[in-house]
C-alpha cells in the first residue's frame, strides 16, 4: 500500500501544502523576525496586564544605569529614550526563534523526500546462504494479487525479483547459541565479501549489528537448517537384526546387502509432513527393489525407529549426520537515509526551539515621583508562553528592588 | 529486600497517596494534600529502589539487560516517569490540589502491572533484536512521552469538573485558575510530544540498525504516528487557532486514548515487531 500511487500523491500533496503555506506566512513573519530598525511603543507596554509598579527611594538618574546595566546582561542590547517624566528602556531576546516552526516543516520536508528517494533508488531484499555458500544475488519479495479461478478469490504469489548487489557475500559460519529457556540468545554469521573473485575482508554479523559495504546494508535476520550433505545410516536386517553402517552423500546410491537392490538417498525436508503431521527434519529416499518395484522412505530424525514400521526387509536408522545451517539476510540500500537523519536531527530541534523557546521582549519605565522618590514600571511580551512571562516579569521586580 | 517485595510495597504507597490526596481534596484539607505528597515522594523512592533491584537480578541471573523489556517492567517504569514528573510539576507550581487527578493514575498503571493475571513479572532473557542501547534510549524517551500526556489527560478532567460560577459551592471550586490549568495541560503536552517525537526517531534508528528499515508501518509504530498526529493537531488548534479550554481538552483526551490504544490495543488486538511491550 506505501508504494501505492495514491499514497505517494497524499505525501506528495501534503508536502506541497506545507511548502505553499510555509512561504505564504514566512514573507509575513520575516519582517517580524529581521526587522530593518527595532521600534518599541511604550503606549502598549504600560497597557500589558502583565505590568508590575512599585516606587523606591532613590532618583531615577542613579537607578537608570543601574537597570540598563541589568537588563542588558539578562536580555540583550538595551534600546533607551527619554520622556518628558522620566527614562524607558527596552531589550529583547530571542526573536530568531520564530523560525523554530519552519525548522520543523522542513524537517517534515527532508522525511519525505528521504522516503522518497529510498522508495525509488533503494531496495529491500533477502538472501539466503547455506554455509559455504557464495553469492552475490538477493531477492526482493513482492506479494502479487493474482486472479484465481473462481472470480471473488485471488490467491497471493510472492514474486521474486533477483538484483544484483556488486559484489559477493560469502556465509562461512553460522552460529546460534540458546538460553536455558530455549529462547535465542544470539545468532551469528560470518560473512566473506568477495570483489572480483578477491576475498576482500571477513567480518560477524549478528542481530543489531550488521554489515554496511558500500552503500549496502547486510543484516542478520534469520536462520534455518539447510540441507546437510551426507549421513551415516544403519540399515538393519529385521529377521536377524544384523547392522551394516554406511555413510552416504544426497544424490548417491549404494547396494542393499545381499544384493536385495538398490536404496538412493534423494534429499532433505526440513519439514516432513506425515499424515498431516509436521515430523521436522527428514531425509528422503528411495528403494529399488531387484524385482523393479521402488517406494519411498521417510527418516524422521526425531523418530528414530519410524522407518521400523515400514515392516520392509531392512530398517534405516539416522545414526549421525553434520548440522548445518543457513542463514537468512537482510540486504538492503537506502540512499535517502541521510536526509531522514537530518530530518530527525532538524525536528528534534525544531521542537526544542518552538517549545521551550520565545521570542521575548522587556520593558521598563523610570518616572521621576517627588524629590527623591522614583515609580517603576515593569512589563514584557512574548509570543509563547504568556504565564510564563507574568511569573519572570515578578521575579524581575524582586531583582531590581533590591538595586 | 528484592525487587518485587519493593514494587509490590510501592504500589500500595501510592494507593495511600491517592487516598490522601482524594480525601485532601473531599474534605478540604491542606494538610492532608501535604501528607499526600510526602507519601507520593515515599513510593516514588520504592519505585526506583525496585527498579534498580530488578536490574541487579536480571544480571544475578545472566541475563544482563535493563528493566524495560516486557509489559510489566514498562508499566513500572511508566508509574516511575509519571510520578517524577508530577512531583516536579507539585514543587514547581505549588498546586497540591491537582495531585486528585494524577495520583490515581499513577497507582493505576502499577497496580494493574502487578494484579492482572495476563502480565508476567518473571525477569525473561532478551532475544537478540532487543540487545541493543538504543532499547534503552527509545523506551526511556517513549515512557516519558506517554507520562506527559497521563499526566495532561489528568489535568484535562479539571475542565470538567471546575465550576463555571467562581462563586459555585462546590468541592470543586478550589482547583486553579483557568489560566493555570490551560499553562498546566499545556507544558504537559508540549513535554510529552517532544519526547514522543524523540522517542519515536530513537525507535526508528534502533530499527535500521537492527533490521536495516527506520518504518515498516508495524501497528505500533503506525498507531505512535497516529498518537503523534493527534498532539500536532492539538499544537496547531492552539498557536493557529487560538484554541483553549474545553475543546483543547477533548482533544488532549482523544490523544491519551490515542496514547492508551498504542500501548495496550496494539499489543491485544494487532500483533507485529513490538508485542513484547
Ligand atoms: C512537530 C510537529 C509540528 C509543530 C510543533 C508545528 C508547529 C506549527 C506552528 C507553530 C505553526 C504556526 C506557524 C506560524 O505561526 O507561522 C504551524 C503551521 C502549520 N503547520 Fe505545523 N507543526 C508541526 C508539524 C506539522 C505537520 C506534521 C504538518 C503537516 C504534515 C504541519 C503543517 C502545518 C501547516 C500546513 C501550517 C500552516 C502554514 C504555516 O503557517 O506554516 N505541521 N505549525
Amino acid at each position: 500500500m506505501y508504494h501505492a500511487w495514491w499514497f505517494l500523491l497524499l505525501i506528495v500533496i501534503l508536502c506541497i501544502n506545507i511548502v505553499v503555506c510555509s512561504i505564504d506566512r514566512l514573507s509575513i513573519t520575516w519582517k517580524i523576525i529581521f526587522p530593518k530598525k527595532i521600534k518599541f511603543n511604550p503606549q502598549r507596554f504600560r497597557k500589558l496586564k502583565n505590568l508590575e509598579t512599585f516606587t523606591i527611594d532613590k532618583t531615577s538618574e542613579s537607578l537608570s544605569g543601574k537597570y540598563e546595566t541589568f537588563l542588558s546582561k539578562t536580555v540583550g542590547a538595551v534600546i533607551k529614550e527619554e520622556t518628558e517624566t522620566g527614562t524607558v528602556m527596552y531589550a529583547e531576546k530571542g526573536r530568531w526563534t520564530r523560525m523554530g516552526v519552519y525548522v520543523i516543516h522542513s524537517s517534515i520536508l527532508l522525511l519525505f523526500i528521504g522516503a522518497l528517494i529510498g522508495g525509488l533508488f533503494g531496495f529491500k531484499a533477502n538472501m539466503q546462504l547455506d554455509e559455504g555458500e557464495t553469492s552475490d544475488t538477493a531477492f526482493i519479495v513482492k506479494k502479487r494479487i493474482d486472479e484465481g479461478e473462481t472470480s471473488d478469490t485471488a490467491f497471493i504469489v510472492k514474486k521474486r525479483i533477483p538484483v544484483n548487489i556488486g559484489f559477493s557475500i560469502k556465509c562461512n559460519d553460522f552460529f546460534v547459541k540458546f538460553y536455558d529457556t530455549g529462547a535465542p540468545e544470539e545468532f551469528r554469521s560470518t560473512l566473506t565479501i568477495i570483489e572480483n573473485g578477491k576475498e576482500s575482508f571477513t567480518k560477524d554479523i549478528r542481530v543489531n549489528h550488521p554489515l554496511r559495504y558500500k552503500g549496502i546494508n547486510i543484516f542478520q535476520a534469520s536462520y534455518g537448517t539447510a540441507q546437510p550433505d551426507s549421513v551415516a545410516l544403519e540399515i538393519i536386517r529385521l529377521s536377524d537384526k544384523d547392522v551394516t553402517s554406511k555413510t552416504i552423500k544426497i544424490g548417491q546410491e549404494i547396494q542393499l546387502p545381499e544384493d536385495q537392490g538398490v536404496f538412493k538417498l534423494e534429499g532433505f525436508l526440513p519439514h516432513f509432513d506425515f499424515r498431516g503431521n509436521n515430523l521436522g527434519e527428514a531425509f528422503i529416499g528411495k528403494i529399488t527393489q531387484k524385482d523393479g518395484n521402488s517406494f519411498q522412505i521417510a527418516l524422521p530424525i526425531k523418530f528414530p525407529t519410524f522407518d521400523k514400521m515400514r515392516k520392509g526387509t531392512f530398517a534405516f536408522v539416522v545414526k549421525k549426520f553434520e548440522q548445518k545451517y543457513y542463514t537468512g539476510l537482510q540486504v538492503t540500500k537506502d540512499p535517502g537515509i541521510w536526509y531522514v537523519y537530518s530530518g530527525f536531527i532538524l525536528m528534534i530541534i525544531g521542537c526544542w526551539i518552538t517549545f521551550f523557546m520565545s521570542h521575548q521582549s522587556y520593558f521598563i519605565e523610570i518616572e521621576k515621583n517627588k524629590t527623591n522618590r522614583s515609580k517603576i514600571s515593569i512589563s514584557g511580551t512574548t509570543n509563547r508562553n504568556s504565564q510564563g512571562m507574568k511569573l519572570k516579569i515578578q521575579k524581575i521586580v524582586t531583582k531590581l528592588k533590591d538595586k | 529486600m528484592n525487587s518485587s517485595l519493593a514494587l509490590s510495597s510501592a504500589t500500595f504507597i501510592y494507593a495511600l497517596a491517592s487516598v490522601f490526596y482524594i480525601g485532601s481534596f473531599t474534605f478540604k484539607k491542606q494538610v492532608l494534600a501535604k501528607l499526600g505528597f510526602m507519601v507520593l515522594v515515599i513510593g516514588f523512592l520504592d519505585n526506583t529502589l525496585g527498579i534498580i533491584l530488578r536490574w541487579i537480578e536480571s544480571y544475578q541471573m545472566g541475563y544482563g539487560h535493563a528493566p524495560f523489556a516486557n509489559m510489566y517492567e514498562s508499566l513500572v517504569f511508566f508509574s516511575w516517569t509519571a510520578a517524577i514528573l508530577y512531583i516536579f510539576v507539585e514543587l514547581k507550581y505549588k498546586e497540591n490540589i491537582i495531585g486528585v487527578f494524577a495520583s490515581p493514575l499513577i497507582f493505576l498503571a502499577i497496580a494493574y502491572a502487578s494484579l492482572s493475571p495476563d502480565i508476567s513479572s518473571k525477569i525473561s532473557p532478551l532475544i537478540p533484536a532487543l540487545k541493543s542501547n538504543w532499547l534503552i534510549a527509545h523506551v526511556i524517551t517513549c515512557f516519558l512521552g506517554y507520562a506527559g500526556f497521563a499526566v495532561a489527560f489528568g489535568f484535562s478532567i479539571m475542565y470538567f469538573v471546575k465550576p463555571e460560577n467562581p462563586d459555585a459551592v462546590s468541592i470543586f471550586a478550589k482547583l486553579p485558575s483557568w489560566e493555570l490549568i490551560d499553562e498546566l495541560t499545556y507544558q504537559m503536552v508540549i513535554f510529552g510530544f517532544l519526547f514522543l517525537t524523540i522517542g519515536i526517531i530513537t525507535g526508528a534508528v534502533w530499527a535500521n540498525s537492527a533490521w536495516g528499515t527506520y518504518w515498516s508501518w508495524d501497528p505500533k509504530e503506525t498507531w505512535s504516528l497516529i498518537t503523534w498526529f493527534v498532539y500536532a493537531i492539538f499544537m496547531h488548534l492552539r498557536m493557529m487557532k487560538g484554541w483553549h479550554g474545553k475543546h483543547l481538552a477533548w482533544v488532549s483526551i482523544i490523544g491519551f486514548l490515542a496514547v492508551m490504544f498504542t500501548y495496550f490495543g496494539v499489543n491485544y488486538v494487532l500483533s507485529g515487531l513490538h508485542s513484547y511491550a
